[in-house]
């Protein structure tokens, strides 16, 4: 019964809360707040309602996640191909797991530390691939995603990766005022990250570098004519995607415990391309369905086929391209408009 | 000395292989502009489809031309069925269609083949070639049917009116078609063709590395690696750089050890790209603002 | 007074949740009375061809199954892939032990996938059984109690090999190839291990290979030009055929020693040549379904009865099925010995305490045995050469260097 006023459009009243039925109640920016504060609720209630080994696999689809948004921000802001991201992955997890076990840094200090080696590897790597285009960038990128395991086992470096046989790493434990078991704890420690990094990507990512970004993709000629330093932006912009793989294999290898150069195999940068198609391109939500489907989906194929999940992932590559180009987000983008604009 | 000969001849033999795969490589790549990353399993799921036909009793030279035949038209199929759709989305769409066709073809193979070596009949005597101790009679013969396929490959783009239109349908669609180039059927024709050089290829290098469903794994990058140094638009050019790659691969194996072959393809492949992108035959192309 | 008329469908799905929930009990009753048993196998990737070890041993179960089971109790092998993929193999395990709460892992296979799980097995105390890779770190009681090996061990596959040419040729030059992974550095070792001192000088080249190597006849050359006489062959079946093929062709005529895992007569010799696999040596444990002087052995016969029954997709000219099958037999007998006390605890006790154990399938003169300071149930080998035809055993049964 609170007012007698029947606004004519009802989409962004600011201030309004009061409710008519059959229309939304509030404004689309706290909208938006909302159901990020209730993701954040829900992520941080899963680890009490899941047994220790699901809480495992959300941890790893977390890494996956930061990955994918690093993925994301070459790749789909920037439009500069990488299909050898696993490389990265395995440096940060590499750095992570020497710096624990050789010079027994803590894993609060190795996660930072991985993440500035992987930015100063990526931003070398990206020197060389600026008079890279396209298909020519990806050929070198397959090429480095490939050659990167053989590299890890190299005599040179066998003191430290432990050549074939890896790096075992050893879990950490929660603080002992804390009562959360170790998956729960790697799990909100890996979530902190997750949410930083996120939060810093959005920040980035929708500013003046954003935009600079996109219109390096778009129309690089036109950007370099009004400005945009491209040969600046596209460096920086492999750096910080490494930085942000390189964090997310550190993670991923704190939380598997182990890191060989078997995990990182051309399999891996390719699974990271699946995940970043599915959920979406130029979208950071995109980052979080594209990992719930690289780390859940094979699963399930499994079931499917024993012996052809990765067939059935080129078919769900193949497929995504053609009916939904813009990914799990874009459907989803598609879907809140129609029911907005009902 | 001897050892440096020998394992020139052994770089050779390689590098015969890398020659005949990047061959297809550019045969896709003059025709659509593209760099087919499925070509390796393409031409592995072709070879094995001639070892059904010769389980099924077939002699080996009509199993041979039956698959070349089946491997043209798939090419085609392929191409018109799933590569048009993307014909204009960007290259990241393509590129993604390519890596699913990939491990499609490597799956597919895997679970209807097992990955039990097979061994493959070879064409040629076996034993070494005039007795000579430094290359097979195989490898010899093999190596003969790649420059075979190189020179039909050069009078048919040279040559031939055809030819001439799949080049510029490639490289300008829009053009070509005013002058009444069917430019979709001239990019399917490209496909066919690529597919069956690669079917070629397979048949070639499966009896010297065993038939497997990861045959083709490695030796891709390598002829990624040769392609580009040769010049991804000149068909002479892949095959010079498929050998060069296999002797280098060889000779720094003997120096340098053997355990950094992959990342000596990949320096030359970011080399390559970075210092001289057209590679060594290739024509350099001037891009106007 | 309204009278609320219950819909057909709630009925329907009351009565369906009361029968669901009876049978509940049943389900654990059921899964009370069966032993689960956990497995990762390689089923995709470049490793898959030994998923047939999974899949051999699933059919081997079931015909235990058939035949009343252990002490009436269904063996029950729940087998998933892990793409040999370490991380894979971690999650995959987790997922076994818990939320499927295998009473054990049996057979795990890769030496990766094993490396990455070892710490963790060993941890949340489950046995360990049998692993399915020949990496010599599995025997360590002391620090790794739930661990059991199974294969001989790698290492002393190398040790026989040293042994044999000291005993047999002293002075030979020796040439090695392995494969540059965990599994050749171990039979490498093996060698090393016996010739050390002024012995390490009969080694007088070394060359590695990669998985992604096309050929490995560059190898083959450099090795040639050593001017060695001997040649130990540490590959994997796609390359000791290439290799045993090379060899051949290029002229040169050491003395050839392959390892076991490349003396596969069907995967490997055969695709080679037979004819350039004469002279062949490398050592045995169990025997080649392919060697007619097994043609009318009982373990052999029986085997080929299980193969043709419960697995006619399994290839019986492949040495993996002979192994899974073997190895599926020292798994029931530690059931066997575990009496009704199927504890975790008390499986791993029965594991440690295997005698004298001497299923069909293995060569005459050996046998499994285990303890508590010795995790590896085989530790011998017969050498045997390959004649064109098959391999002829010769020799006596040698164990390791320990």
């Amino acid at each position: 019964m609170s007012s007698m006023d029947t606004p004519p459009s009802v989409s962004a009243m600011p201030g309004r809360g009061a409710a008519l039925p059959g229309r939304p109640a509030l404004p689309a920016a706290r909208r938006k707040v909302v159901g990020l504060a209730l993701l954040g609720i829900l992520a941080c209630a899963l680890p009490f309602v899941l047994g220790n080994y699901q809480v495992f696999q959300l941890t790893l689809a977390l890494a996956y996640a930061i990955a994918l948004l690093g993925l994301n921000m070459l790749t789909g802001y920037n439009g500069q191909i990488s299909l050898g991201h696993g490389a990265f992955f395995a440096i940060g997890a590499y750095t992570a797991a020497i710096l624990m076990e050789h010079a027994g840094l803590s894993y609060w200090a190795a996660i930072p530390v991985a993440g500035l080696v992987c930015l100063v590897a990526g931003f070398l790597f990206g020197l060389p691939a600026l008079r890279l285009e396209g298909l020519y960038l990806a050929l070198a990128t397959f090429a480095l995603g490939v050659a990167m395991p053989q590299i890890l086992k190299h005599k040179a470096l066998e003191h430290w990766t432990g050549g074939s046989m890896g790096v075992v790493i050893i879990k950490p434990d929660p603080p002992s005022w804390i009562p959360l078991s170790q998956d729960q704890w790697l799990y909100f420690f890996t979530l902190a990250w997750t949410v930083l990094l996120f939060w810093a990507g959005w920040n980035l990512l929708r500013g003046r570098v954003g935009r600079a970004l996109v219109a390096i993709r778009d129309q690089p000629i036109a950007a370099q004519a009004m400005g945009v330093n491209t040969a600046l932006y596209k460096s920086l912009t492999f750096g910080v995607s490494s930085l942000y793989t390189g964090v997310a294999g550190a993670l991923s290898a704190i939380a598997v415990q182990f890191a060989s150069p078997d995990s990182f195999s051309i399999f891996l940068s390719l699974s990271l391309l699946v995940g970043l198609v599915v959920g979406g391109l130029a979208s950071i939500s995109g980052a979080l369905y594209g990992a719930l489907f690289i780390q859940f989906v094979p699963n399930i194929a499994d079931q499917i086929s024993k012996a052809a999940p990765w067939a059935i992932y080129g078919v769900f590559l193949i497929g995504f391209m053609y009916l939904m180009p813009s990914g799990v987000a874009g459907l989803v983008r598609l879907v809140r408009h129609r029911l907005a604009n009902r | 000395m001897e050892l440096l000969l020998h394992q020139i001849f052994a770089g050779l033999a390689t590098g015969g292989i890398y020659a005949s795969v990047a061959l297809a490589l550019v045969m896709i790549y003059q025709a659509t502009h593209l760099v087919n990353f499925a070509q390796g399993e393409m031409a592995m799921f072709a070879t094995y489809l001639a070892w059904s036909l010769m389980q099924a009793g077939l002699p080996y030279w009509v199993a041979f031309f039956l698959t070349v035949a089946i491997a043209f038209v798939g090419g085609i199929l392929i191409e018109r069925v799933i590569i048009q759709p993307v014909e204009n989305a960007p290259v990241l769409s393509v590129v993604i269609v390519f890596i699913g066709l990939l491990v499609i073809f490597n799956s597919l193979a895997g679970w209807i083949y097992t990955y039990t070596i097979k061994p493959f009949p070879s064409p040629f005597p076996s034993g070494s070639f005039l007795d000579n101790r430094l290359l097979s009679s195989h490898e010899m013969g093999s190596m003969a049917v790649t420059l075979g396929v190189l020179a039909l490959v050069f009078a048919f783009f040279r040559y031939t009116p055809l030819g001439l239109a799949m080049r510029a349908a490639a490289q300008n669609p829009v053009s070509s078609r005013l002058v009444g180039v069917r430019v979709g059927w001239m990019l399917a024709l490209g496909w066919g063709l690529a597919s069956a050089i690669g079917a070629v290829a397979g048949i070639m290098v499966a009896p010297i590395v065993f038939l497997e469903p990861n045959m083709m794994g490695g030796i891709l990058l390598y002829a990624f690696a040769g392609a580009l140094l040769g010049g991804i638009d000149s068909p002479g050019g892949a095959v010079l750089g498929g050998f060069l790659v296999g002797v280098l691969e060889n000779v720094v194996g003997v120096y340098l050890g053997t355990e950094l072959k992959l990342t000596v393809a990949l320096v030359i492949i970011v080399a390559v790209l970075v210092v001289r992108p057209s590679g060594l035959l290739g024509k350099v192309h001037v891009a106007r603002v | 007074m309204t009278t609320t008329r219950i819909p057909r469908r709630s009925i329907v799905l009351g009565a369906g949740a009361a029968v669901g929930a009876s049978l509940l009990p049943l389900r654990a009753l059921a899964q009370a009375k069966e032993i689960k048993l956990g497995q990762t196998m390689p089923y995709s990737g470049p490793a898959s061809a030994y998923g047939t070890i999974g899949k051999c041993q699933q059919a081997y179960f079931k015909m235990i199954n058939e035949n009343g089971g252990i002490g009436g109790r269904m063996i029950n092998l729940v087998s998933v892939d892990d793409g040999y993929s370490p991380p894979k193999a971690v999650e995959q395990v987790r997922k076994l032990v818990e939320q499927e709460e295998v009473l054990a892992l049996f057979q795990t296979l890769g030496t990766p996938s094993n490396s990455a799980i070892h710490k963790y097995v060993n941890a949340k105390k489950v046995p360990h059984l049998f692993v399915a890779t020949g990496a010599t770190k599995w025997n360590d009681p002391k620090n790794f109690p739930w661990t059991f090996g199974m294969n001989l061990s790698y290492q002393t596959e190398g040790e026989i090999y040293a042994q044999y040419l000291l005993k047999n040729k002293p002075g030979a030059k020796i040439a090695i190839l392995y494969q540059n992974d965990d599994y050749g550095k171990d039979v490498l070792a093996g060698v090393k291990n016996v010739l050390k001192g002024d012995k390490a000088k009969m080694i007088v080249a070394e060359q590695t290979y990669e998985v992604t190597d096309p050929t490995v006849d560059s190898q083959i050359l450099t090795l040639k030009a050593s001017g060695a006489d001997t040649f130990i062959n540490i590959t994997t079946p796609k390359f000791a055929a290439q290799a045993v093929r090379k060899v051949a062709d290029s002229g040169w005529k050491p003395l050839h020693i392959l390892n076991n895992v490349g003396a596969s007569v069907g995967s490997v010799l055969t695709p080679a040549g037979l004819d350039k696999s004469v002279g062949l040596v490398t050592v045995n444990y169990y025997k080649d379904a392919n060697d007619p002087q097994w043609k009318d052995d009982a373990a052999m016969l029986k085997w080929r009865g299980f193969m043709g029954k419960y697995y006619r997709e399994g290839n019986v000219a492949d040495a993996s099925n002979i192994y899974a099958v073997l190895a599926a037999e020292l798994m029931v007998q530690v059931l066997k010995q575990c009496g009704t006390d199927f504890s975790r605890d008390n499986i791993r006790r029965q594991a440690e305490s295997i005698k004298n154990f001497k299923p069909g399938l293995l060569l005459p003169g050996i046998s499994m045995n285990t303890s508590p300071t010795d995790h590896a149930p085989v530790e011998q080998a017969q050498l045997a050469r390959f004649d064109g035809k098959q391999w002829v055993l010769f020799g006596e049964v040698l164990g390791g260097a320990a």
